[in-house]
């Protein structure tokens, strides 16, 4: 269905930050009609292409074409107005303002120049009713998960230029990952959506670590390695492994050998004892066990109480009920820093506003939690401190290898890595890992599963949670199943248990 | 590798809307609410203890409008920054050279007075816009442009002159006695003027596309600019507003004095900035109503008016009272951000 002109060329593509070349001359086409997937590792340059093309970055070097025509872009707001729709990676919208105004700042509707607050909340309320979202859209964006603030993006990108035409105004929707936090069912509504638009003539440019969802829903796809163009080929030619090893450069063995890989059968004793632990608001009351080296998966759709269950743990809320005990030794749990004093350690799913200081470098974003528990007074020994950043920076394969770089400089995907350090470097008794392989290429969520494996063998327990239920099955001891914020179920992982017995449990929400 | 297995029909767990509580405690009225509390609390302290003094008369109350309408005028400027996330040290220089500037242009230079308030006005707004040029193109940090911008233009006020100009030209002082009759009691130009001010600044911030990315800017400036939003083109308005709103503020403080003076208003930007944080705006910005300012301003001048009434205390404590006042608030802000973090 390809037309013979595309809508989009970009041409011989260099974009240099100090240090690092991260496109070398990249070529890139995208057609009217068509989903066009841009693959590569973490850190290959596909979000730098993206902000290349919006004007969020200068150009070094290339072309880019927009209907016959040569632009650049100075801001996202050229880029806007020309019909480029952009959701980024990482959420970018303004949390202080409601919802409907997040879809609609900017293009408000307004008559006389006065903003008709009324008829925006009616339409934002449409919008969003579209994507089979059920919010208030009055409510401050902060008050909704990441899940649904992605969402958010989405609907805002989709509908701009509808205001005045009808919706003819986007020639390019760029999705950057959009899906790294969305259930199946979002992520089939948003297909619904993307496929609307490509019907209406709409190119579409999609990146997503999912391979699954990459041969779902695009036609064309471009694959980056290391900043350089590796191919362009259509999805119906290349199949999966074909495309691994187009992105990593090599063949790739490491799923398989996670995929034979036996979870220790035995486990130690109790590590971790929650009786009738809650949170108005929250989480229901409920009682856990985790033993010392289980691998204890939490399994529940979207706002189904996850995030909430582990913040409880580790003292991020502070519970209304119940007591936590580990090692026999009753918590406070009245802040993080007690659970921290006793050995449980937190990796967030929102790396934006809870984890990462983007201005601080590599090494001292690894260094901070460990820091902490030793408290200020006593610095590590920088040979120590050194050894250690470098290990784990090896360990992850966090790139550029590099402990000066500043971490908002990173890709998205290595700076979840350096999370991740930063908790595993503490050494915890019990680390809580929320959404860990969220952005994560597959070569890189082989790594860390592989890892999760090899810390519970050392006797580490992990509590393990993440929105493919795949990933959950594969690692954990036992499953803890959640629904309308309560533990319904506490399944013992074995061969029966599939991902489907695991919905039917979330559908009937009985204890078994 | 993904679920692709079907979903049975799972029940909507979807997120809820927050509880009440949070609701409550992370609504962004609160502290307008608290602040008018605040106000009304001290108002009845005043009636019960000064009642045989006269505090209860109106034209007490509307004083307060008479004698700090030209706060009230510089505190909506300081909102319009601090809401974008920004600060503007050059208020009170802004205001102190307004003064010199018109009353040497009428004085000295024999202006017709509409036209010296035009030029006045011009010269502020100007001003401003240069100071949100420099922060937005150079990026650098507003408190240190804006500091520049203080000295500057105390600066230039002794360039005008070193010595006071009082005014004598006869329609700045009829201008300045004209009292507007209200029934209970009365009000000056001034204090009209500054109510005006009030009721525009809430239609442009709630009202208008600038307004809303005024506060948009002040949530988060790099999302703002990937939404496409004229993030650079709305921070120099923002300055330029805040110097338009410290020349006005000038204005009305030379009816207020009748004179011009090169050390008029010193500081006069902190009691803004105070009074607009009072009011429930948060520092970091993004957050807070322009009717928050104007009940800040009123605490501010209500607690000037019951010094006075207590007679003996020396006019010192209301910088000390100040000074309490806003570590309070301060204190109530953090309070509620750490309540929406959770
Ligand atoms: N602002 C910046 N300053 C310096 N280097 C940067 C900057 N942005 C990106 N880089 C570097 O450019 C390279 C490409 O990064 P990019 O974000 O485009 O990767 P990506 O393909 O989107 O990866 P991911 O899948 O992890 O999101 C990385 O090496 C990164 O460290
Ligand atoms: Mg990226």
């Amino acid at each position: 269905m390809a037309e013979p002109r595309p809508v989009l060329e970009m041409t011989g593509i260099v974009k240099e930050f100090p240090g690092v070349r991260a496109l070398s001359g990249v070529d890139f086409r995208l057609f009217p009609g068509e989903i066009h997937a841009l693959m590569g590792e973490n850190g290959a340059g596909k979000s730098t292409m993206i902000k290349v093309l919006t004007g969020v970055y200068s150009l070094d070097g290339g072309t880019i074409t927009l209907d016959g025509k040569s632009v650049r872009f100075a801001s996202p707001l050229q880029a806007q107005q020309a019909g480029i729709n952009t959701v980024y990676q990482e959420v970018n919208l303004c949390p202080n303002l409601s919802v409907a105004e997040n879809i609609f700042i900017g293009r408000e509707p307004t008559r006389f120049g006065r903003i008709q607050w009324k008829r925006m909340r009616k339409e934002a309320a449409e919008l969003v009713d579209r994507l089979g979202l059920d919010i208030d859209v009055t409510a401050p964006l902060s008050a909704y998960p990441l899940a649904v603030q992605q969402l958010v993006a989405i609907v805002r990108s989709v509908s701009t230029g509808d205001g005045d035409g009808e919706g003819q105004g986007t020639k390019v929707l760029v999705l950057d990952e959009p899906t790294s936090s969305l259930d199946r069912d979002e992520v089939l509504e948003l297909f619904r959506l993307m496929r609307r638009l490509k019907d209406d003539g709409v190119a579409i440019l999609f990146v997503s670590h999912f391979l699954d969802q990459i041969y779902e829903i695009c036609d064309r796809m471009t694959v980056l390695r290391n900043g350089t163009l590796v191919g362009e080929h259509m999805v119906s030619d290349l199949d999966q492994v074909g495309l691994i090893q187009l992105m990593i450069g090599k063949e790739l063995d490491k799923l398989e050998e996670l995929h034979e890989h036996q979870l220790r059968a035995d486990v130690g004793e109790t590590l971790l004892h929650a009786e009738g632990l809650g949170r108005t608001g929250g989480i229901a009351p409920f009682d856990l066990e985790i033993k010392k080296g289980e691998v204890v998966g939490l399994a529940g759709l979207l706002g189904s109480g996850r995030t909430e269950l582990a913040r409880l743990l580790f003292g991020a809320d502070q519970p209304d009920s119940g007591k936590v005990t580990v090692d026999d030794k009753q918590v406070p749990m009245n802040a993080p820093n007690d659970a921290i004093g006793a050995g449980v350690a937190f990796c967030s799913e929102n790396r934006k506003a809870e984890g990462l200081v983007p201005d601080l470098t590599v090494r001292e974003n690894i260094i901070l939690a460990l820091q902490a528990a030793r408290g200020w007074t006593r610095p590590i020994p920088a040979a120590q401190r050194d050894e250690l950043v470098a290990k784990y920076i090896k360990a992850l394969d966090i790139r550029p290898a590099n402990p000066e770089a500043r971490v908002g400089q990173l890709s998205g995907g290595n700076q979840q890595k350096v999370l991740l350090a930063r908790w595993l470097i503490t050494q915890p008794k019990l680390l809580i890992l929320d959404e860990p392989t969220r952005g994560i290429d597959i070569g890189a969520k082989a790594e860390i599963q592989k890892l999760v494996v090899s810390l519970s063998e050392d006797g580490m327990s992990v509590l393990y949670i993440a929105a493919e239920l795949e990933e959950v099955l594969r690692l954990s001891h036992t499953i803890g199943v959640l629904r309308d914020r309560k533990l319904v179920a506490r399944l013992t992982n074995g061969p029966e248990i599939t991902p489907s017995r695991i919905l039917e449990t979330i559908a009937s929400g009985e204890h078994q | 590798m993904s679920a692709t297995t079907q979903t049975p029909t799972a029940p909507d767990s979807r997120t809820t809307p927050p509880s009440k509580l949070t609701t409550l405690l992370g609504d962004r009225r609160l502290p307008v609410l608290v602040t008018a509390t605040l106000f009304l609390a001290m108002y009845i302290a005043g009636l019960s203890r000064y009642q045989n003094y006269g505090f209860g008369e109106p034209q007490v109350f509307l004083n307060l409008f008479i004698d700090n309408g030209y706060l009230l005028v510089a505190a909506v400027g300081a909102t319009f920054v601090i809401l974008s996330g920004g600060i503007d040290l050059s208020i009170g220089s802004v205001i102190g050279f307004t003064t010199m500037f018109t009353a040497w242009l009428v004085e000295r230079q024999g202006v017709s007075l509409p036209l010296a308030v035009l030029l006045a006005l011009g010269v502020g707004a100007f001003g401003g816009f240069l100071m949100g040029y420099v922060i937005h193109n150079f990026e650098i940090q507003p408190f240190i442009v804006t500091l520049a911008g203080l000295f500057l233009f105390r600066g230039l006020c002794l360039v005008i002159s070193k010595e006071s100009i009082s005014i004598s030209d006869s329609s700045v002082s009829s201008l300045a006695q004209t009292r507007v009759s209200l029934g209970l009691g009365e009000l000056s130009i001034g204090a009209i003027a500054a109510l005006v001010v009030i009721g525009v600044a809430f239609y442009v911030l709630h009202y208008t596309r600038f307004g809303r990315r005024v506060y948009a800017i002040g949530g988060n400036e790099q999302s703002a600019m990937l939404m496409g939003l004229p993030q650079g083109r709305t921070k120099i308005a923002v300055y330029t507003v805040s110097g338009f709103c410290s020349a006005l503020a000038g204005l009305l403080f030379m009816l207020y004095i009748q004179s011009g003076d090169p050390l008029h208003a010193v500081g006069m930007e902190l009691d803004a900035i105070a009074a607009t944080v009072i009011g429930g705006t948060l520092l970091t910005g993004g957050s807070g109503y322009v009717i928050g300012t104007l009940f800040g301003v009123l605490v501010l001048g209500l607690i000037k008016s019951i010094i006075q009434f207590e007679g003996t205390l020396s006019s010192w404590w209301t910088k000390i009272a100040t000074g309490v006042l806003l570590c309070a608030f301060i204190l109530i802000q953090r309070a509620m951000t750490a309540r929406k973090q959770t």
